[in-house]
């Protein structure tokens, strides 16, 4: 039997922030969502040479981490240190020590490859005579390629210490966290917890998406009719979440609702049918409290791969019908992988507060197959609540609602 | 949070499976971890198993087992793996694979390498559309996925399967990351009362104040308790198998404690 589901208590993002190939904050962020200018850009990764574009964040070879959080040092601990420096997100977890205390408060973190490229780089610099891992590499693996380290840097970052965790279920990772620091707050494991994101570019995900022939050779472009892949980004985005009965605040933006499914079909393919995302968005709706006519707007998965677009087409149409207004941010961020979660449930909560839903960027021509509602221009206009998808590999599904109180 | 505890599946050297394990750690076997076991992993398609890691086809064993005792449908079962390192092994070719000068990735490689392969691969297995979790928290990844579980059942009232998988990683990635010996448990737990539960956990979030982690009174269990990340449940089990009514202190992050009260 499924669970009994009944409405959640919402949960108020007192502060958040985000770093994605836009720009270093919500208000760069939200100026390139708005110009509709795109952060990809040819791919200059290392020496990658593959013909497609990324969104780099730019900065993170100018600077390594020091005062204390040395053994960190790695492109995805940068990202995440870059991450908590931007919209004041540092000075609303310090107050939000000061209320509930640093043991009250969970980090909840997702990542899909962690440190991943400190590994590559260090294979690549193996001992020609005994193929030993130099040391450099051996003594910080727990520091930034295991999953773990995102969580423990920003739990030292933050001097937090309650419970932290990194849950890592591909692109579905951050978008995941709200549920669980969700359920650790009604569970009354602690008061508030930080729930975020970061994945960095690496050899790993450009090779593996290239051998799976996901990657386009132009700048993604979702729901197009030519639409022939995806582009990699990469982000770190940061929530601090509380019940909203303690810190109730008119016009806050509040995750609403979650739902977490499977596909139970395979690893890399989403099911045809689409009937494990269907089952995670329904689960969202009803723990929201809401029918799909109170959504005014749907961020889509949109990966702008054949199959992702057309199948959660098909499921956005099944539930909301044809009219509700969808489209897809990766024109603009790339598919930021174990970042997407957060990336999208922070654009979710720009639109809501600033009243503008973005279009489809490089959709040029939506396709005539997709029967959803498929913006392709931005919009200026109230928006009260929005639905988050994210799907990825594993099968692993997750839905958001995120609402105006 | 209380849970009932419906399943439990058990493998390492010395503890091939919950029946002759549970003898081992109630006293009445002796422990003697001998050639690792071989995984059967049964319920994966023949194919699947032959592609599938090492640690895939350790995490579905236990899995299998744990679901095999509880006599719920995994379909209807949520699912909480946690591993400290996830796909070493894996991890291990792709980066091989991406130092030479061709960086030839294969795609089945590639998919392999998510922390959520095994999470993924059991979903696939048992067709489960369930939500399905993969974690990870370095020593205490077993600590966290049981507060994650237990939370899971507690709030969603749903049952859960709980994994903690751990296997040596090849040289020379093992040099980052030492477990020398391979340990894989599972535990199904529900919040439905039922007459016929084996036994139940109270699990408590507390501060490290509240005393020392739990270890084992057998210095060979001991050892393979601070081994491998996934054998920190090696005490719970132990208070399973004594038909024991005992709290464990696990360590969580150093500050904190998972005290879990184990009735059985």
């Amino acid at each position: 039997m499924p669970p009994a589901e009944r409405p959640m208590t919402p949960l108020t993002l007192s502060a958040y922030t985000l770093v994605t190939a836009n720009g270093r904050g919500v208000n760069a962020v939200t100026h390139a969502l708005r110009e509709r200018r795109s952060g990809l850009k040819p791919c200059n990764f290392e020496d990658a040479s593959l013909k497609t574009y990324i969104g780099r964040v730019e900065g993170l070879e100018d600077f390594s981490l020091e005062d204390g959080v040395e053994r960190f040092d790695c492109r995805n601990n940068r990202l995440a240190w870059l991450g908590l420096q931007q919209d004041g997100f540092t000075v609303a977890v310090a107050e939000a020590k000061q209320r509930y205390g640093a043991d009250r408060i969970a980090v909840v973190m997702g990542t899909s490859t962690s440190g991943i490229l400190e590994t590559e780089r260090a294979y690549r610099n193996r001992d020609p005579q005994t193929g030993a891992l130099p040391g450099w590499f051996t003594s910080r693996y727990r520091y930034t390629h295991n999953m773990f380290s995102l969580g423990h840097f920003v739990r030292s970052c933050l001097g937090l210490r309650g419970p932290a965790l990194v849950l890592s279920t591909a692109c579905s990772s951050s978008a995941k966290v709200f549920a669980t620091a969700a359920r650790y707050i009604q569970a009354g494991l602690c008061d508030a917890a930080i729930v975020g994101g970061v994945d960095s570019l690496c050899l790993t995900t450009l090779y593996g998406f290239s051998s799976l022939q996901l990657l386009s050779a132009q700048p993604c472009r979702p729901c197009d009719e030519d639409r022939d892949g995806l582009s990699l980004g990469e982000a770190a985005g940061y929530a601090l979440l509380e019940a909203s009965d303690r810190v109730r605040r008119k016009g806050a933006v509040a995750l609403l609702g979650y739902g977490e499914s499977t596909d139970g079909f395979h690893m890399s393919h989403p099911h045809p049918e689409g009937t494990g995302a269907i089952r995670a968005i329904r689960q969202s709706l009803d723990r929201a409290g809401l029918s799909p006519f109170d959504i005014d707007y749907i961020n889509l998965h949109g990966t702008a791969t054949r199959a992702n677009d057309a199948v959660e087409d098909k499921v956005v149409c099944d539930i909301f019908g044809a009219t509700i207004a969808v489209s897809s941010t990766k024109g603009w961020t790339g598919h930021t992988l174990g970042a997407a979660g957060i990336t999208e449930a922070l654009i979710a909560a720009l639109c809501l507060k600033q009243g503008f839903v973005p279009g489809t960027l490089n959709c040029e021509r939506v396709d005539p197959t997709l029967r959803s509602h498929v913006l392709r221009e931005n919009q200026t206009r109230p928006v009260r609540r929005v639905l988050s998808n994210i799907f990825g590999f594993g099968g692993n599904n997750c839905s958001l609602v995120l609402g105006v109180l | 949070m209380r849970v009932g505890i419906l399943g439990v599946g058990l493998l390492s050297a010395g503890l091939e499976g919950w029946a002759k394990g549970r003898q081992v750690l109630a006293g009445t076997r002796p422990f003697h971890p001998t050639a690792p076991p071989e995984p059967d992993a049964a319920l994966l398609p023949a194919n699947e198993r032959r592609r599938s890691s090492n640690s895939v086809r350790w995490a579905v064993h236990v899995a299998e087992e744990a679901i095999r005792q509880s006599e719920l449908s995994p379909q209807n079962v949520a699912t909480v793996f946690a591993s400290s390192g996830g796909e070493m092994d894996v991890l291990d070719k792709l980066c091989r694979a991406l130092a030479t000068t061709e960086r030839v990735v294969s795609p089945t490689l590639f998919h392999q390498s998510v922390h959520n392969t095994a999470a993924g691969y059991w979903g696939i297995a048992t067709s489960c559309q369930q939500s399905s979790t993969a974690l990870s928290c370095y020593d205490d990844s077993c600590a966290a996925g049981l507060l994650e579980a237990v939370t899971y059942a507690a709030i969603e009232e749903c049952p859960v399967l709980f994994v903690a998988y751990d296997i040596p990683a090849p040289d020379p990635l093992n040099k980052a990351r030492l477990v020398t010996s391979a340990f894989a448990t599972a535990l199904v737990l529900t919040v439905a009362s039922s007459d016929r539960l084996p036994a139940s956990m109270d699990v408590k979030l507390v501060s490290s104040d509240h005393g020392n982690t739990t270890e084992m009174p057998d210095a060979d269990l001991e050892q393979l308790r601070l081994d491998n990340p996934s054998a920190r449940l090696l005490p719970v089990l132990r208070a399973l198998a004594r038909r024991d009514t005992e709290t464990i202190h696990m360590n969580l992050l150093d500050d904190q404690r998972l005290l879990v009260e184990v009735e059985s």
